[in-house]
C-alpha cells in the first residue's frame, strides 16, 4: 500500500501550498517545532535521567510524573501540531524522504518503548518510587527512550538536506527501495 | 545589527581560510553532524534550564526544595553548555562570513552571553539562596529574565537559517 496519491493530492490542497509558498508561516511554525523540543525533550530528557537514577534522585518518580508531565504532554502536543503542518506543508517530499521515514520508524518504537514501560515496571512504582536508582526495567526504558528520540532528532535534522531525495538519482537500490522512489526502469521511456 | 561592529574582518577572514573551517565547509556529513548533535544538546539545556525556571515560577516541581531542583539541574545545564560551545564553535568557524553580518546571530550571541552571566550570578544566587529569604516576585522575576534570553538564544539561531 503506498501513500503516495494521498501525499500528491495532499500537496495540491490550497492550504499545503500556501503554508509551502509562505514567506513567514513556515519559518515560523517551523522555529516552534525545534524550539518546543526544550520543552518536550528537554523534560522528557529529565524524566529519563530520573529513571537511569543520575538526576533528581531524591525526587519520587510520582512526583516527577505529577508536576512535569502535564509540561511535557503540552510540549508533545505542539510538537504532534507543528510536525503535522511541516509535513502538510511538502507532503510528498517528506513522504519519500529516508529520513523521515526513519524518524517516524523511531516514534513508533518510542511510543512502544513507553507503552511497555507504563504497563509493566510503571504498574509497581509504588514499590520503587522512593529509589534513587529505579529498578533495572525503569532504567532500560529510560536508556531506550533517550537513544530514540536521539535518533528522532537527528533525522529529523536530516530531512533538511537532499542526499537521498528520490529526484537525485542514480541513487544506491537499497536507498530508493527504502525512501518509496518511483525510479523508471534505465532505457524506459521517460 | 551584526558583528560587524567589533571591526574584526581579518580575523573573520583568517578563520573562514583556516584548514577546519574549509574541512567542515567542504565536507558533505560534517556540518550536518555538528548541527545534529547542536540540537540534542539543545533539548538538555532546555531541560535543564526549564525545570530550574518552571519552579522557581512556581510550576513544576514546586513541591520540591528550589535549591535541591538547582543542584540536581545543575550539571547537566553545564554539560550541554559546553557542547553547545563546541558545536557551535565549529559550526561558526565554518561559515564565519555569513555569521558576521548575520543580524538574528549577533542577537542571539547577546542573549547567550548575558544568559549565560545571568545563570552564573543573580539566577544561580538566588536559587541556592536558602528558601523564603527572597520575595516570591524576585524569584518570577529572574525565571522571566533566564526563559527570555535563552529564548532569544534558540529563536535567534533558528532564525539565522530563514536569513539569507
Amino acid at each position: 500500500m503506498s501513500l503516495l496519491p494521498f501525499c500528491q493530492w495532499l500537496a495540491e490542497t490550497p492550504g499545503s501550498i500556501a503554508l509551502h509558498e509562505s514567506l513567514y508561516m513556515y519559518p515560523l511554525v517551523e522555529s516552534a517545532h525545534v524550539l518546543t523540543l526544550c520543552l518536550f525533550l528537554g523534560i522528557a530528557i529529565m524524566f529519563d535521567l530520573r529513571l537511569l537514577g543520575v538526576t533528581l534522585t531524591s525526587v519520587p518518580m510520582t512526583e516527577i510524573r505529577k508536576r512535569l508531565g502535564p509540561w511535557m504532554v503540552g510540549g508533545f502536543v505542539l510538537m504532534v501540531i507543528t510536525g503535522v503542518l511541516l509535513f502538510y506543508a511538502i507532503p510528498v517530499r517528506s513522504y519519500q524522504s529516508l529520513w523521515f521515514r526513519i524518524k517516524v520508524v523511531a516514534l513508533i518504537l518510542a511510543g512502544l518503548n513507553a507503552f511497555v514501560f507504563h504497563s509493566g515496571i510503571d504498574r509497581r512504582v509504588a514499590e520503587w518510587d522512593r529509589e534513587r536508582v529505579p529498578p533495572p526495567a525503569a532504567r532500560r526504558a529510560g536508556a531506550t527512550s533517550l537513544v530514540l528520540w536521539a535518533v528522532i532528532v537527528v533525522a529529523g535534522r536530516m530531512i533538511a538536506y537532499n542526499w537521498f531525495d528520490c529526484d537525485k538519482q542514480p541513487q544506491p537500490r537499497i536507498v530508493n527501495v527504502l525512501a518509496g522512489c518511483v525510479v523508471p526502469a534505465p532505457g524506459a521511456p521517460r | 545589527m551584526n558583528l560587524s561592529i567589533l571591526n574584526v574582518l581579518p580575523w573573520i577572514e583568517w578563520i573562514a581560510a583556516s584548514r577546519l573551517g574549509q574541512a567542515i565547509s567542504t565536507s558533505t556529513w560534517a556540518f550536518a553532524v555538528i548541527e545534529s548533535i547542536h540540537l540534542l544538546a539543545l533539548a538538555v539545556i532546555g531541560g535543564a534550564v526549564l525545570m530550574v525556571d518552571l519552579r522557581l515560577l512556581g510550576l513544576g516541581l514546586r513541591t520540591q526544595p528550589i535549591d535541591q531542583v538547582a543542584r540536581d539541574a545543575w550539571p547537566w545545564f553545564v554539560r550541554s553548555w559546553v557542547v553547545m560551545i563546541v558545536t557551535g564553535v565549529l559550526l561558526f568557524v565554518s561559515e564565519p562570513l555569513k555569521l558576521y553580518y548575520s543580524t538574528p546571530f549577533f542577537w542571539k550571541m547577546t542573549c547567550l552571553l548575558l544568559g549565560t552571566l545571568f545563570a552564573v550570578s543573580v539566577r544561580r544566587k538566588v536559587t541556592l539562596t536558602p528558601e523564603g529569604r527572597t520575595p516570591a516576585v524576585v524569584l518570577k522575576l529572574v525565571a522571566a529574565v533566564s526563559l527570555l534570553l535563552w529564548f532569544g538564544v534558540g529563536a535567534g539561531g533558528r532564525w539565522i537559517g530563514f536569513s539569507g
